[in-house]
This record gives C-alpha cells, sequence and structure tokens, in this order.
C-alpha cells in the first residue's frame, strides 16, 4: 500500500513560471516534504527549486538498483569549506536531499534505477510517467548537528510524508533479461538513518557520507551544460578553498575496465562499507576497516580471522583470503540477503551481483596465503 | 615468533557436529504484532530519563529495534511476561542496537532474533538486568550468534540474566571497560559467557552449563584494545559438554566440547574459588591463538598472541578430561595417562613469548600459576608439534591480586 496524503495546497513550483524558494526549518518535523520546498511534482515533472543543486557520485551506494537524484541546498550567501579527504565543512542550513526512483514498465514492474535509462528529456527533472517515486531522504544541518527525516511518497506522487518509524514495500524488479527479482524495499526508521550516517559511533553525530572531493570529482549534465560538479558548485557559491582541480582527489569508478581492479573495488568498498567500516565507525568494533585510506594488511580484511561474525562467517576462517574468493568471508557476506549474514546489513534486499563480482575479481587476482 | 602451528588442540572435529536444532519454538502464532511501530516511535522519541515500560505479553517484530538517545530504560515486567519475539523478523542484524550511554534495560525477554538478540555499541553505564535472551527451539547452528552482547562499553553490569541458546556465546563482552557479570546463567551456548578484548572484568556467582565451553576469557588479534584484567571467581560451571554448533570459521567454533573455562592470549587472569567439574575434555584451558590456527599473518603487528599472568587458586575441580573432544587430545590421554585415565585439570597448549626469558626460564610474574590442591598443569607443547607433552612441575606461584571491579552507579 501506498501512503495516502490529504489533499494539500502546494506550491505549484515550475507550473506558472513561479519558482518556490525551499526554506529552511531550523527546528521542527514537518510533516510534508512540500513544507521544504526542495524538490516538487507538478505538470509530471519533479523538478528543483531555485538553488537546489543535482549532484552525482562517481561510485554510489548499492541500493537496491535504486536511482537517486540528489541535491544540496544552501541559504542565501553560504557556503561550504572544501576538504581534501573528508566530506565537506557545510554551513548551519544546509540541506541535502535524495529522491529514490526506479524507472517503471507498462506492467507497473519497476526497472534498474542505477543503469543508465533515460528518466527525463530535461536535465535536472524526473518524469513522472517514466518513474516511479519512492521517497527522499532529507539530512538537514541544524545548530545542533545534522538531522535525517525520510519522507514517502504517496500514491499520486503530489507530495511525500515524514515516516519516522520507517516503512517497507514490496517491489518486482524486472530485469534486461527477461527475469525478475522481488525487492523488499527498505525505508530506514530515523534511528536506522543513524545506522550508516553516524559515521563516527562515538560521537554519533549524523553527517552525510557522499559529499567529499573524490567522490563528487566528475562532471553532471546540468541544464546549462555537463560541468565538472566542484567547478559548478564553486561557480554557483556553495563551495570554497578549493584548490586546482587537478589536485583534488577522485575516486575509481568502479565499473572503468581502465582502472585497476585494487583501486575500483577499494573505491567500491569504500563507499559501500566505509560509514560503519572505519576506525571510529559502528563497525570498528570488528577492527575491519575499509576506508580508502585504511593500509593494506590484516585490518582491511586479508588473512584476517571475523570477531563476532556468527553465521557470517560462512564457514570460512578469514575475510579475505588471497587468491580465493570463495574461501573468503567478504564474498560470502556480500552474496547473502539473510539479515544476519549479508553485508551492508541494512540498505539492500538484493544481492548487488556487479558488485560481488568486482570484488570476486579483485580478491582472485591478489597473490599470497593465510600460513 | 611462530608462524604457524598445527593446532591440534583447539582446530577440531565437533566444528563439523554442527547440530540441526530439534524443538519447536515459541508458538507466537497469538503475538501481538500492532505494538511493533508503537514501540519503534517510543524508541525514536525517548528523551533522557525516560522509562519505557513494557507491559506483560508476547509481541512480535518482523524488524530490527534501535535506540540511539542516552539515559534511557526500557523495563518489562519480568524476563517471561514480557516477550519480545523476533521469530518473524525479516530485516536487521540484531533484535535490539542500543547506541547510547546511561542505558537500563531489565525484566524482559528478547527471543529467537535472526542475529544478535541485544547488542549495546558504545556506551557508558550500561546495566542489563534480569535480562533473558533465548533461541526457544534449543541449540543450532542457525540461531543467532550473541544474546547479550555489550561491546566497546565502559561501566557495565550484566547481573540476574539468562541466556540460552546462542551459536556463539550467551554472554559476550566485548572490546570493554569496566565489567561485572553476576548472579546470571548460560545455558546450551557455545560459549557460556565470553570476555574478549576487555579491561578489567569480574565475572562471579554465575552458572554456566550445558554449554560447549562455559567461561571464555580471549583476545582476538586487529581490535582497538587488548584485554587484560578478568576475574572469575565463585562459579559454578559444569557439565559444559554440548557438541560445537558454532559457525565454522568463527574463534568459538574451535572449542572442543567439555571445556570448562578456556583462556585464550589473555593475560592477568585470576580464577579461583568456582566450582568447576564434569568435562569431558578439561576443566580449565589455556592456550595462544596460535593454536585455533592462525599464524602471525592473521595479526596486526603488535599483537600478544601469548596468554600471560594466570593464576589458578582454590577452585573445586571435580572430574575431567575423561574423553576429550578431539582426536589428538584422546590419543594424549591414553599415552600418557592410560586408557582409564583423565587430562589433568589445566590443559595449556605451551605456547610462550620466548622473548620474555630470562635464562630459559619465565619470569614469575608473567607465568600460569597453577596453586590448586593436587590440580596439575599439563602442558601439550605446541610449539614443538606437540613432541613433548608434559606436566609442568613447578607450577605453583602467586600473583599480585588484581582490584575488584566497581562500577560508579
Amino acid at each position: 500500500m501506498r501512503v495516502l496524503i490529504p489533499v494539500l495546497t502546494l506550491t505549484l513550483a515550475a507550473c506558472g513560471g513561479e519558482v518556490s524558494t525551499p526554506t529552511f526549518h531550523a527546528e521542527g518535523r514537518p510533516a510534508l516534504l512540500s513544507e521544504w520546498e526542495m524538490v516538487s511534482t507538478a505538470g509530471g515533472h519533479l523538478t528543483l527549486s531555485e538553488g537546489v543543486e543535482p549532484f552525482e557520485l562517481i561510485t554510489p551506494l548499492f541500493t537496491d538498483h535504486a536511482g537517486k537524484l540528489r541535491t544540496i541546498w544552501m541559504p542565501e550567501g553560504l557556503s561550504a569549506t572544501y576538504s581534501n579527504d573528508d566530506v565537506f565543512d557545510f554551513p548551519v542550513g544546509t540541506v541535502i536531499t535524495k529522491t529514490f526512483y526506479y524507472p517503471v514498465d507498462e506492467a507497473g514492474n519497476v526497472l534498474r534505477g542505477d543503469a543508465g535509462l533515460q528518466v527525463s528529456d530535461t536535465p535536472e527533472t524526473l518524469d513522472l510517467d517514466r518513474v516511479r517515486l519512492i521517497e527522499t531522504r532529507l539530512l538537514i544541518h541544524r545548530e545542533a548537528g545534522w538531522v535525517a527525516l525520510p519522507y514517502v511518497w504517496n500514491e499520486d506522487e503530489s507530495d511525500a510524508r515524514l515516516m519516522r518509524a520507517g516503512y517497507t514495500e514490496t517491489l518486482t524488479l524486472a530485469e534486461a533479461d527477461g527475469s525478475f527479482r522481488e525487492i523488499n524495499y527498505l525505508v530506514p526508521n530515523v534511528n536506522q538513518c543513524a545506522g550508516c550516517h553516524a559515521t563516527n559511533n562515538t560521537t554519533r553525530e549524523l553527517s552525510p557520507i557522499g559529499p567529499a572531493a573524490r567522490h563528487l570529482n566528475r562532471d553532471y549534465d546540468y541544464a546549462r551544460g555537463a560541468q565538472n560538479q566542484l567547478l559548478h558548485f564553486i561557480a554557483t557559491g556553495y563551495l570554497t578553498d578549493v584548490p586546482e582541480i587537478d589536485l583534488v582527489p577522485r575516486a575509481a569508478l568502479w565499473t572503468d575496465p581502465d582502472i585497476s581492479l585494487a583501486e575500483r573495488a577499494r573505491s567500491y568498498l569504500d563507499i559501500n562499507c566505509a560509514h560503519c567500516h572505519n576506525p571510529v565507525g559502528a563497525a570498528d568494533t570488528s577492527g575491519l576497516h575499509l576506508n580508502i585510506d585504511a593500509e593494506e594488511g590484516p585490518n582491511t580484511g586479508i588473512c584476517k580471522p571475523p570477531i563476532a561474525a556468527g553465521p557470517g562467517s560462512g564457514g570460512h576462517r578469514f575475510d579475505i583470503v588471497p587468491g580465493e574468493p570463495d574461501e573468503s568471508i567478504f564474498i560470502y557476506r556480500l552474496n547473502s540477503r539473510q539479515g544476519d549474514i549479508m553485508m551492508p546489513e541494512l540498505g539492500r534486499s538484493l544481492i548487488h551481483e556487479e558488485g560481488v563480482e568486482l570484488i570476486r575479481n579483485w580478491i582472485a587476482e591478489m597473490d599470497g596465503s593465510c600460513f | 615468533m611462530v608462524q604457524r602451528s598445527f593446532g591440534i588442540v583447539l582446530i577440531m572435529s565437533a566444528a563439523l557436529a554442527a547440530c540441526g536444532g530439534g524443538d519447536e519454538g515459541r508458538d507466537i502464532s497469538g503475538a501481538n504484532t500492532d505494538f511493533q511501530t508503537t514501540l519503534i516511535e517510543r524508541l525514536i522519541d525517548a528523551q533522557a530519563g525516560d522509562v519505557i515500560d513494557i507491559p506483560a505479553g508476547v509481541y512480535s517484530f518482523d524488524r530490527s529495534l534501535s535506540l540511539t538517545v542516552d539515559g534511557v530504560t526500557i523495563r518489562g515486567a519480568g524476563m517471561d511476561e514480557t516477550i519480545l519475539s523476533f521469530a518473524n523478523q525479516t530485516s536487521g542484524a540484531e533484535g535490539l542496537l542500543v547506541t547510547a550511554s546511561n542505558f537500563t534495560i531489565e525484566d524482559i525477554a528478547i527471543e529467537d532474533t535472526r542475529g544478535d538478540a541485544l547488542k549495546v555499541n558504545e556506551g557508558e553505564n550500561i546495566i542489563i538486568r534480569r535480562v533473558r535472551t533465548e533461541w526457544t527451539n534449543g541449540p543450532d547452528t542457525n540461531n543467532g550468534a550473541y544474546g547479550i552482547y555489550p561491546v566497546q562499553t565502559t561501566n557495565t553490569l550484566i547481573e540476574g540474566a539468562v541466556a540460552i541458546g546462542a551459536s556463539d556465546a550467551g554472554i559476550y563482552v566485548g572490546q570493554s571497560r569496566n565489567v561485572i557479570v553476576r548472579d546470571s546463567r548460560a545455558e546450551y551456548n557455545v560459549a557460556g559467557i565470553e570476555i574478549e578484548n576487555t579491561i578489567g572484568a569480574d565475572v562471579y556467582n554465575n552458572v554456566a552449563t550445558n554449554n560447549t565451553g562455559g567461561i571464555l576469557v580471549f583476545n582476538m588479534p586487529n581490535l582497538p584494545q587488548p584485554g587484560y584484567g578478568t576475574r572469575v571467581y565463585n562459579n559454578e560451571v559444569f557439565e559444559n559438554n554440548t557438541g560445537n554448533f558454532g559457525h565454522p570459521g568463527t574463534p568459538v567454533a574451535s572449542v572442543p566440547a567439555g571445556s570448562g573455562v578456556v583462556i585464550n592470549s589473555n593475560d592477568q587472569v585470576e580464577v579461583f574459588n568456582n566450582d568447576i567439574r564434569d568435562h569431558r575434555t578439561a576443566n580449565i584451558i589455556i592456550s595462544s591463538v596460535y593454536s585455533a590456527g592462525y599464524s602471525d599473518l592473521s595479526a596486526q603487528d603488535d599483537f600478544d598472541p601469548y596468554p600471560e599472568t594466570i593464576w589458578i587458586s582454590g577452585n573445586t575441580l571435580g572430574e575431567g578430561g575423561g574423553n576429550p573432544d578431539n582426536v589428538e587430545l584422546q590419543a594424549l590421554r591414553v599415552m600418557m595417562f592410560g586408557l582409564t585415565g583423565n587430562i589433568p585439570d589445566v590443559l595449556w597448549d605451551g605456547f610462550a613469548n620466548a622473548d620474555l626469558m630470562v635464562d630459559g626460564e619465565m619470569p614469575t610474574q608473567y607465568r600460569i600459576c597453577l596453586d590448586n590442591g593436587d590440580a596439575q598443569l599439563l602442558n601439550v607443547d605446541g610449539p614443538n608439534g606437540y613432541s613433548d607433552p608434559h606436566i609442568v612441575e613447578d607450577a605453583a606461584c602467586s600473583h599480585d591480586r588484581l582490584a575488584e571491579i566497581v562500577l560508579p552507579f
């Protein structure tokens, strides 16, 4: 069942040529996504409000093949400060949104949203005839820190409603080869948002994960043409203190065959795992660190015995056995859909087969042994 | 450094004895399913000082619960009255995940979770009192790993708890500081009570029985802190002979059935005034991770794999070591002690840090001191391929007493 929402008095952006202005709510929990005026749906499209800038990550988190439209907005005159390695330092008032959607076929099945299907004829918009909106998650930077709020779109896609206790829905994914896969789509509850976004489990302060230099250092097809995202953010006044663009780090695109397997694998593990698996993250209890700058060795999984994996060991003795992907716990856990086995623990119900293949090939080409 | 070991002591076939389970679990067909959203919202909205009371009843959940707010108490009406059942769980890696300080949970049961039952990941001042975690189908490899699982906590009290059926450890305290586990009962788990990479723990007045191993004090490599300073005393540890149903590959899967108290790669451990008896492999085992089949390749450079400064005294040690759950140990038993003989009360794999030795002798301060009536210490000579197993003749010695653990609440 979709969520039903009473008929609303929406600001009909992009309808009568009127452009809505985003609103930063310094406190409270607006019940409707429209109250933020970041994105809106009218005239058959989801559009972005004035000053709401879209962005993409080079290698993204896998989320059951959902498509993601990410945006960022800051109040007039404010900007983020560049960091070479960490998430940028965003000013209070920043609102980041991520809208999860799937392209749809005529039978009502959903299609892969991460397969490059065209979902609109106009950049920076989604054509509602071609996609199904699922949810829009907000990260809001308030005085006391970041706050996460999940909004679930209603059936007619006129608005989305705050669902702090989370939400699940079963979707049927039609694959390109004619097969079907069932997605048990989970909208996280507010505490589960912290499960990933509290990247430091000691301070437990929430933080964005994606908007760091290495993930953003790529082009985006803006309405006004393609441009490097960092240069675009500089031009829009959203980012300061950026070094020469040639000196900015760039994450490996996980699908780029011209990049080494090791670089692609570490980039994939960085964005999919390191929000917990870092030296201060929730999974530091495991001693397995998958942040991009973790030095290769037992702490990145090589010949590392599990600590508290339980059934996650799959009968294997080490996270990675060089040259032996099928004896490596990594593959076993990435290849599972079962709650106590699968990694990541949250955010997917499908196996990311292409991701598993990447990690498998990476382990297979490693030299060495564990004895 | 020893580069590898063949690990006859702890690597064993018992891992193959994966139990298929047998009993049927609790019937939750009449359980309350409407409470899930209510409880999730109460956990999200909780403020410091709140008490979330859950009345008697059986409540069914299909996903994990989590609490991120400091200073909250969750209170049921009794560990057999208020039952949170996760038998129908479809998502989440644990039943209740707490990432908060000043947390108390009491008088409640968490049953049949897909993964761990109660996990507290980082926090200070954690009280887990009269909580039962159980897989109601009995010991089964498919059960979740841990029952009660505080990790990276400071000041933790577990008392009056009951943990049954975990496929790893019933009560597991990991990477923590200042811990008391008392007056609790662990039964039919692979490990009954396990203290791992923890600094300062008192484990007393507990009952550990029918587990594969009763009480374990372990250190594992690659973790933020090595543990030391655990006292295990006044416990009843008996008949921990349940076949190992742990997941192959996990550290506890290498624990032989019939292990009473096991100290692995940990330092400064006192085991005294316990009643330890009726263990088929040995009442007390002292070992290194080398015996669990790991080499130096599997550990960070500064990991200390050797158990040091161990003191066994004043325990009442009953029957033990008559039928070890390990082929090589069986052979060794017969060879050294005869067909009807027993492995001595304390079994040591013999791994020791040569760098600490002075004139070929281990200084007393690092030794395994066995001062326990006529109990004997058997060194099975692991470092030399088990070629010269022997009784350690001069094991009697003592160490400075460890301080009592004092909690600030």
